[in-house]
């Protein structure tokens, strides 16, 4: 059965990446990994499909280290969505029953990650920084519940469809941030959580098309991963927005997660995730950093606070004040948030920035001193450590 | 499969509830009586109770071989047990429904052992 798999798979990779060397390398390495899979957790139901994703995946990844092959790779994660209806269906299920509410959210997330997207207990447990073991424990905890209390195995239906959304939007886009911010060559072999996480939410789309905030969560991932190639540099440092390469941003797919943002607001039913993605097309479609539209950027954060008042979001909309009203402005609203903000490195680093703006830089070192202690990702910790070198 | 919705409360809910005027007490009570009536008639309900105060319960419990029977209950907490009922359906989902319908506070849910 694996040599008959092997040839369709092989033939379906070369289509897809037109080199046969590395279809054939990738198609070995998904053989392989179902030989170290399935004795462990079974013959999947549909060999055939779990090889294609596991190759598409290798392939992906292999790809990605070549900037050659850009076209290829996003040729390769836009078949990841599924052909086969059933196996989509099937994913679905899942999502919603590992996102149910009776649920904590962290295992929640964890357990998408295992059973939906099929990574392992490690890369789930390196991706949320804990031991293999806490993350094992929270995944077993979780399944065992799903099994003890009897939840049920499906898509809720009629009215109980919509309250549930939420919870499965708030997964995958904890999912995709995950993904993103650890994005970088240190964890290039890693699967991406990011893409996985726009592919299923692009599953909850095609369940419900018409709601608004289904498609603003679309569009907002979509304009992150459109300008990402900008975020590292060649030796892998990440690149603020104010100094990215902004052509290498891929701005036809920045215009149509825009014409889908459009969509979205004609649906005239607000949300977060549509005003986040809205402040992401603002940054998206200003050509270079001055000429971002600060002002409306601030407009948009005001209605955003409007709809869901966080400490988070308005750190962010600091940021924005202190290019229409300047840094000491900023600062100010910044130092409110001390009480809540005050073990998040986001916001000591804003700080950080504000202050060596206005010129203070010994206070500066140490917000950013700071920042360092408590970040955890090591592209922005290598950020901060550049900064304090200087 | 069973499921034994607990409903729970703070001594303070329970004190608001009981100094509630009369007619509003009333309309309370009715509230919870017809969430039974009616789920016991589609045969979701196979038992329940209300419980009278905490101020009412003892608690039994062992120690070095003998019975030590002491005033209140067992959770020294500020949280109470009003009462429950047993009901019997398909999943949690189901389980759930019934408590979110509950007219009078929260509710846990609890799955029972099936023998």
């Amino acid at each position: 059965m694996f040599r008959e798999e092997a040839a369709k798979l092989t033939g379906a990779m070369v289509r897809l990446i037109g080199n046969f060397d590395i279809a054939e390398e990738v198609v070995q390495d998904s053989l392989l990994a179902a030989l170290e899979n399935w004795p462990v957790h079974g013959i999947p139901d549909n060999p055939g499909a779990w090889l294609m994703t596991a190759a598409r995946r290798r392939a992906i990844d292999v790809l990605r280290r070549d900037q050659r092959y850009a076209e290829k790779v996003a040729l390769l994660e836009r078949s990841i969505v599924p052909s086969d209806p059933a196996e989509a269906d099937d994913r679905l299920r899942l999502i919603f029953t590992c996102c149910h509410p009776a649920l904590a959210q962290e295992a929640q997330v964890a357990l998408t990650l295992r059973a939906v997207a099929g990574f392992t207990t490690q890369e789930i447990a390196a991706a949320f920084l804990v031991s293999e073991t806490t993350m094992a424990q929270r995944i077993v905890r979780a399944k065992r519940k799903i099994v003890e209390a009897n939840i049920p195995y499906r898509v809720p239906e009629g009215p109980d469809l919509i309250p549930r959304v939420d919870a499965v939007l708030a997964v995958l886009y904890l999912m995709f941030n995950e993904g993103y911010l650890s994005r970088g060559p240190q964890v290039a072999s890693r699967r991406d959580l990011a893409e996985d996480a726009m592919w299923l939410t692009s599953l909850v789309a095609r369940l419900l098309p018409d709601q608004a905030e289904v498609l603003g969560l679309i569009v907002l991932m979509r304009l992150h991963l459109a300008r990402s190639r900008a975020r590292f540099d060649a030796d892998g440092e990440i690149v603020l927005l104010p100094d990215q390469d902004r052509t290498l941003w891929d701005s036809a797919a920045i215009a149509q997660a825009v014409e889908v943002l459009d969509r979205a607001t004609s649906l005239a039913s607000p949300g977060p995730y549509q005003q986040q993605a809205a402040i992401a097309a603002v940054h998206s479609e200003a050509r270079t950093w001055q000429e971002t539209d600060w002002a409306q950027i601030v407009a948009l954060y005001d209605t955003l606070l409007r709809i869901t008042d966080t400490p988070v979001i308005r750190l962010n909309r600091a940021v924005a004040v202190s290019h229409v009203a300047g840094p000491r402005v900023a600062l100010g609203e910044v130092n409110d948030l001390a009480i809540s903000l005050g073990g998040y490195h986001l916001f000591h680093a804003t700080r950080a920035e504000l202050l060596d703006e206005l010129g203070e830089t010994a206070l500066a070192r140490e917000a950013r001193q700071r920042a360092l202690e408590l970040c955890q990702n090591p592209a922005e910790r290598s950020l901060l450590e550049r900064k304090l070198r200087r | 499969m069973k499921y034994v919705l607990l409903f729970v409360g703070t001594m303070e809910d329970q004190k608001r509830f009981e100094n509630l005027p009369p007619e509003q007490l009333a309309a309370g009570m009715k509230a919870a009586e017809q969430w039974f009536e009616e789920y016991s008639r589609s045969g979701k309900i196979v038992g329940g109770e209300q419980l009278k105060g905490p101020e009412t319960a003892t608690t039994v419990r062992f120690s070095e071989g003998r019975a030590i029977v002491t005033d209140g209950p067992f959770i020294e907490s500020k949280e109470i047990i009003g009462g429950f009922a047993v009901v019997q359906v398909k999943d949690l989902d189901e389980a759930l429904e019934m408590a979110k319908a509950w007219p009078a506070g929260p509710v846990e849910v609890w799955p029972a052992v099936e023998r």
